[in-house]
Formats: C-alpha cells, sequence, structure tokens
C-alpha cells in the first residue's frame, strides 16, 4: 500500500498543548513542511516569542529558541547575523507583534532583515485569556472590552499587512487565512514563496495568517471558521501587497 | 606585536573586544558611550565580525540575545537609563545561559539625569534590574588598560559560566585618553569549533542531531524550582571563584577606604595627601562588584583601623555591601558626591580627616 498523506518530518510527533479548533496546528503543519519540501529542516533557525506559540518549539523539528514579548524579530536579527546562511524565522501571534513589539516588526522590515515572518492573526490575545489586541475588531467583545472594542477608546484595528508593505525592505507581504481548504492550500503558496524570498536572500518577508481562536471568542471551531470568513476578511483583505519578480 | 598607544577609554573598550575575539556587537546611542559604538561600527567588520546598530537599548539587548543563542560572542554596549532598559534581556540571557558581555559607561541618574559620570548603577548592575533569582558578573576597572583587559577576560568569564557580565566603566573612564597595551589576540571560532564548543548552540541541526531550544519558559513549578537551584549552585560557584580586589597600604591604616573605578584614583591620591598630614590611611578595591570581594575586609587591621569609608559617585550604594562585610566590626561612614560631580582628592582626604576625627 501508498501512503497517500503522512506525519511531515518537521513535526515531532506529540500532541500539542492547543485548544481544539485552534489553527496554529494547521499554520505550523504548513511551516514545517515547507521547509522539509526544501530539505531545509537542518538549516533552519525559529523564533518563538512570548504567546500561545512560546512553546511551539516543542513541536518545530529544528533548532529553536524562545523569546521575550515582542522581541522575536531583534532576536532574529541577532541570529540571521550569526548564520546568514540559515532559513530563519519568527512566528509570532498579534499581542505579540502588533502590540509590544510593534517597533522591532517596522525596523525588522526597515532594515530588510533576511528572515521571514509568520504572523498569527487571531483578533485577540489567545494565551492570557481573551483580551483585546490591536487586531480586535471594532465591537468584538474580548475580556478588556466587555462592550465590544470602540474606535473612541482603542482607534481602529492595525492592518500589519498593509503597514509592512509600505516599507521597501518588507519585500514579500501576503496576507492568507486558515478557515477553508482553498484558503490552507494558498497559505501553504504564499509560504513558500516567502522562503523562496529568503532563499535569495531578497529582503524580509511576511506571511500574515489569519486564525480562529474559539475558546477566547467564545465559539465552536466550526462557528470560528464562519466568524474568520465573515468578519476578519472583509477587514483583513486577503492576497499579495508585496513579491518580487524573482519568486512571482 | 602589541605596543602602548594613546586611546579614547570608549574605542579602547571597543578594540579590546575585537581582541577577545567578539563576533556580534549591537549598539544604540547614548551619551557617554557613543564613541564605543563608533568604533565597533568602523572596525569589527574589518576584523570579520558584525555590527548592527538597533533601534533601541531594547532590541540591542535582544538582537544580542539572538546572536548568543546562535552560539556567536556577543557584546552591547550603553549607558545607565540604556541599561535600565536592557535588564530584561539581562535576565533572559541570565535564565538561558548564555554568554553575553555589555559594557556600561555609567552617568548619573535617576531617570535621564545627567551625562556626566556617575556611580549610581551600583545597584542597577550588582542586584540586577530584571526579573527572577539571577546574578550578572560585574568587573570594575580603575583604568583603561585594566578595562581592556577586564574586557577580554569579560568574555572568557561570560563563556566558561554561559552567563552575562558587565564591564562597569563611567563617563570619566570613557571620555579619556591613556596610554594603553591592546594585546593582538584575535582569533574567531568556526561554525565547526561552536558546534563542537556549545552543543547546545542553535547551529541549525544539520540533521545529525536532534534539534536544540533556548528557552526560559518553564511552566511545571517543579521544573522551575529546579532550574532555580540549578542556576543558584552556578553562582554559588560563582561567588567562590570569581571575587577580586586589590588592597593598598591596609598594614597600620587608620582609615580604610572603599573605593571601585574612578573613585579608587582619587582615593589613592587622597592616601598620599592624608599620609602628609601624618595619617596613615588604605584601601579596599573592589575588581569584582559581583560577586563582592567580602573577605578582602578580614584583612583590615583591626588594632589601627578606626574608620572604613565607602566613597562613592552617588548617595551610598556600595556602602550596603561594605556593611554587610565589615559585619559591625567598625564604623563605615559615607563620603559621596552625586549628579556627576567628582571630588578632589583634597576634598575626599579633607571629608576623611573630618570623620576620623569623630572616632579619635
Amino acid at each position: 500500500m501508498k501512503p497517500i498523506f503522512e506525519y511531515t518530518k518537521g513535526m515531532r510527533e506529540q500532541d500539542t498543548h492547543y485548544c481544539p479548533g485552534c489553527t496554529h496546528g494547521i499554520a505550523h503543519r504548513l511551516i514545517m513542511e515547507s521547509l522539509d519540501e526544501r530539505n531545509a529542516l537542518g538549516d533552519t533557525i525559529g523564533v518563538c516569542p512570548i504567546g500561545c506559540s512560546v512553546t511551539a518549539h516543542q513541536y518545530f523539528n529544528v533548532d529553536s529558541c524562545e523569546a521575550a514579548h515582542g522581541r522575536a524579530p531583534a532576536v532574529a536579527a541577532g541570529i540571521r547575523r550569526a548564520w546568514p546562511e540559515k532559513y530563519v524565522f519568527t512566528y509570532q501571534g498579534d499581542g505579540d507583534l502588533a502590540s509590544i513589539g510593534a517597533g522591532e516588526i517596522v525596523h525588522a522590515a526597515l532594515r530588510g532583515e533576511k528572515f521571514t515572518t509568520f504572523f498569527i492573526n487571531n483578533a485577540i490575545y489567545g494565551m492570557t485569556g481573551g483580551q483585546m489586541a490591536p487586531t480586535t475588531l471594532l465591537g468584538q467583545k474580548t475580556t478588556t472590552s466587555v462592550d465590544g472594542r470602540k474606535k473612541e477608546i482603542s482607534g481602529m484595528p492595525l492592518r500589519v499587512a498593509e503597514m509592512l508593505s509600505t516599507i521597501d525592505g518588507a519585500v514579500f507581504v501576503e496576507r492568507v487565512a486558515l478557515d477553508s481548504p482553498a484558503h490552507i492550500r494558498s497559505a501553504k503558496k504564499a509560504i513558500v514563496k516567502a522562503l523562496d524570498v529568503q532563499e535569495k536572500r531578497l529582503g524580509f518577508s511576511f506571511v500574515e495568517i489569519l486564525s480562529t481562536c474559539p475558546t477566547n471568542w467564545g465559539m465552536t471551531p466550526v462557528k470560528a471558521q464562519a466568524w474568520l470568513r465573515e468578519n476578519m476578511i472583509p477587514y483583513y483583505p486577503l492576497g499579495n501587497f508585496r513579491c518580487p519578480e524573482e519568486v512571482k | 606585536m602589541s605596543e602602548k598607544v594613546l586611546m579614547k577609554g570608549n574605542e579602547a573598550f571597543g578594540a579590546a573586544a575585537i581582541q577577545a575575539g567578539c563576533d556580534l556587537y549591537f549598539g544604540y546611542p547614548i551619551t557617554p558611550q557613543n564613541e564605543l559604538t563608533e568604533y565597533m561600527s568602523r572596525e569589527l567588520g574589518r576584523a570579520g565580525g558584525t555590527f548592527a546598530q538597533a533601534e533601541s537599548e531594547l532590541a540591542a539587548i535582544n538582537m544580542a540575545y539572538g546572536g548568543a543563542c546562535a552560539g556567536k560572542k556577543a557584546m552591547v554596549s550603553s549607558a545607565s537609563p540604556g541599561i535600565a532598559l536592557m535588564q530584561e534581556g539581562f535576565s533572559f540571557i541570565a535564565s538561558a545561559e548564555l554568554p553575553l558581555v555589555a559594557v556600561n559607561v555609567s552617568r548619573g541618574g535617576p531617570g535621564i539625569g545627567g551625562i556626566q559620570p556617575g556611580q549610581a548603577d551600583y545597584r542597577q548592575v550588582t542586584r540586577g534590574g530584571g526579573n527572577g533569582d539571577y546574578h550578572i558578573v560585574v568587573y570594575a576597572p580603575y583604568c583603561i588598560q585594566e578595562a581592556v583587559d577586564l574586557i577580554i577576560r569579560a568574555f572568557d568569564t561570560a563563556g566558561r559560566y554561559r552567563n552575562p557580565v558587565i564591564v562597569l566603566a563611567d563617563g570619566m573612564m570613557g571620555q579619556m585618553m591613556e596610554p594603553v597595551v591592546i594585546p593582538q589576540i584575535r582569533r574567531q571560532s568556526s561554525a565547526s569549533e561552536i558546534a563542537a564548543e556549545k552543543p547546545w548552540a542553535l547551529t541549525g541541526s544539520g540533521g545529525a542531531r536532534d534539534r536544540n531550544v533556548v528557552r526560559s519558559l518553564w511552566l511545571d513549578p517543579q521544573q522551575l524550582e529546579d532550574q532555580n537551584i540549578r542556576l543558584d549552585q552556578k553562582y554559588q560557584r560563582m561567588k567562590q571563584e570569581l571575587p577580586e580586589y586589590q588592597s593598598v597600604d591596609l598594614e597600620g591604616a587608620e582609615i580604610v577606604f572603599t573605593a571601585f573605578g574612578t573613585v579608587s584614583r582619587i582615593a589613592s591620591e587622597a592616601i598620599r595627601l592624608l599620609g602628609q598630614r601624618g595619617i596613615r590611611a588604605g584601601m579596599i578595591r573592589p575588581i569584582t562588584l559581583w560577586p563582592f570581594p567580602y573577605h578582602a575586609f578580614e584583612q583590615i587591621d583591626h588594632s589601627t583601623t578606626k574608620l572604613i569609608v565607602s566613597a562613592e559617585l552617588s548617595m551610598g550604594q556600595m556602602i550596603e555591601d561594605v556593611e554587610l562585610a565589615v559585619k559591625g566590626r567598625k564604623p563605615v561612614r559615607l563620603i559621596q558626591r552625586s549628579g556627576g560631580m567628582v571630588f578632589t582628592p583634597a576634598e575626599l582626604a579633607a571629608r576623611a580627616e573630618e570623620l576620623l576625627s569623630q572616632y579619635q
């Protein structure tokens, strides 16, 4: 019998601590199988900052370190200078990247750092229990916006991909979603291109991945997928914002 | 091969780091250490290393953390408020057991403070401003040559204990020029040497070994306690192996100064001035501020010593360690200036003589 689907060598064979229906597992798999397909697992270093994915190194089958909240792009910049020929990536949530680490991600893009950032945008703080993030939608209820996010108090949700795509050094910027098989296939393609950009040393590459957080959204996994589709995608449009000719 | 040259302190610190084998340097502009960052931007690349200017001190220390994770010899430098911003990183680096060297060219505080020399970072560097149970080794050189020697040693100490080391200079030492010999010993480790010497480093597994993880998160309380006990055993070993000091004229001394860095130079001259007035004075000069050389105070001549003076450019910080060392056996008094004001040798001698008169 011929296997038609297997565990990727990029993932360690163990259960994750993620909640049922959370899309971290899908994002992990897509990144790790993309690295495996280019035979790069032994030449990759990952950075897992604080947030739900701070222990992603328990699942990734690559050298990894933890990072302080928001600092992953700085840590990756240090690793990149140590080993210019390796693949380096950060895997960051929206509280981490868009709030406390907003400075680090902007300056990584500004310098055109030759690593890839995978940005998990689920419009909420996951690990700390469902607080408002810069990406929380207007009207969305969280534990720190119990009546829903208000523009007058918290401003409009931050569109990170659009913001970074205004910076020359961010040569590849794309937003994808994990709410359907078709979108997951598109996400995989974007991840592969981002890694191509890194391999060709073209500059900073960035993939924003719209994800679900059923636990903190207070929804079933199925409802969460629908909520992402109906609420997040209209505000956070999917698609490529920047792509160099070399990887098109 | 190694000749004597006249160099500004900040530049000599950079030259020493390069000779110590520094691979990666990350800096951010702040006075009075800017010449060090500028020197590294100019010279480190030529020596085969890599310089990067970070967007903040917070980013600089985290870049250094990344470089150290990768097994490279990483360094940062800053001045007092910048070191304050780096404290998160120091805690993480100590927790993750990574080697790192930092130079703090300190100035007056608190807050923005001023840009003139100060020693009010004593608590910040010896007690740590970061969270959790950790220690940082602190060397306090008194001249540029000793700073050069200690920076070279700092890389060795950091590597041996896998722990951050701070070299605490002050604005005076950073800005002044002195003749100095920079030993020409630079050697960088190759990738295969790093993989062999630092089996924990993130070098890419190459498929030949299991993946490495550098971590400081331990969600299981028992695991965290075990880790803290293990770290503490290392700190206890450091307390045994690392304390260093210089003692000057302790025998027969009526007054014993305790002073580090720039102040120890002023105290040396004050000792001479007091001698001219028939007062015998000596000095204990801590070279390591952590671990503090408490045992040095056992050498004090208890039959003659009437007073121990902690001379500091702060409102009195090291004096707490001096009191711990003296254990109430002799009076301990403070002579200090702060805010960037520095006492002259004559001022220090006169104030010491006045204090001594209270104990005759």
